[in-house]
């Protein structure tokens, strides 16, 4: 008896001799800001573990309203910001991030080339992750009404009419339709599958009152028809609830999130197993999915010192380890753009988005302002309150009312 | 004064004629997980001599005041020329964002204010006339709307009338519409956000008519009834005056208090439906965009708002104060 004992003693004590081998050590304070879905959770403990200074993470939804403040004192508060290729911008414009070419020299063997991040030919970010949203959708619902899993958007309008018709949901359309950024990033994916662009060549000059506009707008409008009458107010975390209380049946999707979708309590077997995922849809014709490829990624920030930034890259670097997705929980959660990672099934619908050559978000100095002034004009027309044509130059002139007061135009 | 009020607003007005510097843009090849392309940037050396000999920013005077996310001059004048009547132009010029912003204030202050004070005075009155020993409990639960913080309340109203809520259903229910929803139409949700102005701040003036009753001359009181005054010519003749400036007072909180509407906004996530002044100081500031010098503008116009608002009351006890002298 005593034997056993003694050797379970040993042996966890070796284990725990290993384990603390492997643990990372830094030398000076780490700060990380960030999104708050469940892969970055995961980055962010996976900073904590790191011994010898402090690490604090602050991981929140309102983490681009602070990154910028917090990184701009002396020194700055934060000194790693987890962000996207949507807000990386702010941090470039505002010159508050540091080039990583030589800690990735230095400390960065584990890394893949496409995780590099370049900007004017310098490392500004790693990625660890890529993001789409696409098609989640109920497999039971559909085969009992013998309809196909929707390619287009026009396929998916006339499933919500069966269903509505059937009775089996009222409103069986969701989205992330809330008035503001979720508003605008649904139309700049519309807006994309109808082969629109943005802004005239590589200007500034605004370009959304066009023939894809109109279109987009309208099929925004259709869908809206088949959609919970309060959705002007769902984000995507009240969209997701709509689903997991089995009141949507189809919507479009961030992968982040389409993944752990079921796993909250309380959620019923059949939206559990009828729930699947598929790649983004076209729509008018197109062959561009209408959805915008996503990375997510870290920075350093500029206004540390060269031993915090050390500290901070190699508690980052650490968070990544290829190691951690050897777990098949955080393995699940997103697309890991880390070596030697293979899809999950959860992780289908931002392949297939990446395979149908799905334009990435726009990093440009002034996308920001331009996604503000959609988000804002959008709700008048989603309400009925006037025409596609004239939202559509009220968004052109309230994007240059604020790019001009931004010193852009 | 001078730390607290005085400078902060001068900061204020500085940065409203100002705006950042022009950017040089520049085209740089960027890599991503998704390929490389070439794109526009902005050059930091470039700007960087600029900003520091200028840290400021560009001057530009009134500009930011005069364009399309705030007094909108050109805007006003064309909706001006081409409207055939006062609810055409109105409605037109609902659709720029500051005007649409200052439409949904007044109405709240000028609907929240009236009633308020209304309510208030009922409820005081009634507070008043029952038993000595229900009062402390019935004021209490009186209070309650005022203990809650304003973000929180109407985020947990904003479930409740949610159309499979607890209120939306039973107002489904009453009007015997099953499409009924409260957050889908922009009239509902106006009176969705006065009706919890209202709750939340009736406790305010309650509480303080409550305690202004309990000072009315009972001397008064008596030789009213003996001269046959029923309990409204009571009320009217003698509790209001006697109550006069307590209501001065409690109508200048209130306007003030009203015309920063902002939480219900959020907490009801109405941007979609209502604006105010103190939501669009928000969501420039807040983001990824920042337009430092919009927000100031839109707060200097609104301290003017305020001025504004203001002054009647103000004037009226300034007066008072001197004929008392």
């Amino acid at each position: 008896m005593n034997l056993i004992k003694y050797t379970f003693l040993i042996t966890s004590f070796l284990f725990f001799l290993i384990k603390n081998s492997f643990a990372c050590e830094i030398k000076a304070r780490v700060s990380v800001v960030g999104n708050e879905f469940p892969a970055i959770q995961t980055v962010g403990a996976g900073a904590k573990k790191c011994k010898g200074a402090e690490v604090k993470t602050n991981l929140t939804a309102d983490h681009q309203k602070i990154n910028v403040a917090g990184m701009s004192s002396e020194p700055a508060e934060y000194t790693s910001a987890i962000v996207a290729n949507t807000s990386i911008v702010a941090l470039l414009n505002n010159d508050l991030i540091r080039p990583l070419d030589d800690l990735v020299k230095k400390h960065g063997s584990k890394l893949k080339k496409n995780q590099l991040i370049t900007i004017n030919g310098n490392v500004m970010a790693v990625a660890f992750m890529a993001n789409a949203q696409h098609l989640v959708y109920r497999k039971d619902i559909l085969e009992k009404l013998n309809i196909s899993v929707p390619k287009t958007y026009e396929e998916m309008l006339s499933a919500a009419k069966k269903i509505r018709t059937s009775g089996l949901a009222k409103n069986p359309v969701g989205g992330a339709y809330k008035a503001g950024w979720n508003l605008a990033q649904e139309f700049n994916n519309m807006f994309i599958g109808y082969g629109g662009k943005h802004f005239k060549g590589n200007t500034p000059e605004p370009n959304v009152n066009s023939d894809a506009g109109i279109k987009a707008l309208n099929m925004m409008k259709s869908l809206s028809e088949y959609m919970n009458p309060d959705f002007l107010t769902h984000d995507s975390n009240a969209t997701n609830a709509e689903f997991r209380a089995g009141n949507v049946i189809l919507m479009n999707m961030w992968g982040s999130r389409a993944a752990t979708l079921t796993d909250a309590d309380g959620v019923s077997d059949a939206v559990k197993k009828g729930m699947d995922i598929a790649g983004p849809m076209t729509v008018g014709g197109g062959n561009i999915p209408a959805s915008t490829l996503f990375w997510d990624g870290w920075t350093v920030a500029k206004k540390i010192s060269d031993t915090e930034a050390e500290a901070t890259f190699i508690a980052m670097m650490n968070a990544i380890d290829p190691s951690i997705i050897k777990d098949d929980k955080v393995r699940k959660q997103a697309v890991w753009l880390l070596d030697g990672y293979t899809p999950t099934d959860a992780a289908r619908g931002v392949f297939a988005a990446a395979k149908m050559n799905t334009t990435p978000y726009p990093m440009l100095p002034y996308a920001g302002l331009m996604h503000s002034a959609i988000g804002a004009e959008i709700a008048d027309f989603m309400q009925g309150k006037e025409n596609a044509k004239k939202t559509l130059s009220d968004i052109e002139d309230a994007y240059r009312a604020a790019a001009k007061e931004k010193g852009f135009l | 004064m001078l730390i607290f009020i005085f400078l902060p607003i001068i900061s204020v007005v500085l940065q409203s004629v100002h705006t950042p510097h022009e950017n040089v843009l520049i085209t740089v090849e960027n890599c991503d997980p998704f390929g490389c392309k070439k794109v526009t940037s902005i050059d930091h050396e470039a700007t960087k001599n600029l900003k520091q000999s200028e840290p400021l920013g560009k001057f530009v005077g009134l500009d930011i005041y005069f364009d399309r996310g705030h007094l909108a001059i050109e805007n006003f004048k064309l909706i001006w020329n081409n409207s055939e009547n006062i609810f055409s132009f109105i409605q037109s010029l609902s659709n720029l964002p500051f005007y649409k912003a200052v439409f949904f204030t007044l109405t709240f202050t000028f609907t929240v204010t009236p009633i308020m004070l209304l309510l208030g005075l009922l409820i005081a009155l009634g507070v008043n006339s029952i038993s000595k020993k229900l009062r402390g409990i019935v004021i209490f639960f009186s209070l309650l709307p005022m203990i809650v913080t304003p973000l929180i309340g109407s985020i947990i109203l904003f479930w409740m009338i949610d159309s499979r809520g607890i209120i939306g259903n039973l107002i489904q229910w009453l009007f015997n519409d099953p499409n009924l929803s409260l957050k889908a139409s922009t009239t509902l949700t106006w009176i969705m956000l006065i009706v919890y102005g209202v709750w939340h701040a009736i406790p305010f003036s309650f509480i303080v008519f409550y305690a202004g009753l309990q000072t009315v001359p009972k001397d008064q009181l008596e030789s009213a009834k003996i001269d046959g005054a029923n309990t409204f010519e009571e009320v009217i003749y003698i509790i209001i005056p006697h109550l006069m400036p307590l209501i001065t007072f409690v109508t200048l909180m209130q306007l003030m208090d009203n015309f920063r509407v902002f939480e219900p906004i959020v907490g009801f996530s109405a941007e979609a439906h209502a604006t105010s002044l103190s939501w669009i100081i928000f969501n420039d500031l807040g983001g990824e965009t920042r337009q430092l010098s919009a927000a100031a503008t839109s707060s200097i116009l609104t301290i003017i708002g305020v001025i504004i608002l203001l002054s009647p009351v103000l004037l009226r006890t300034w007066k008072d104060f001197k004929f008392k002298k």
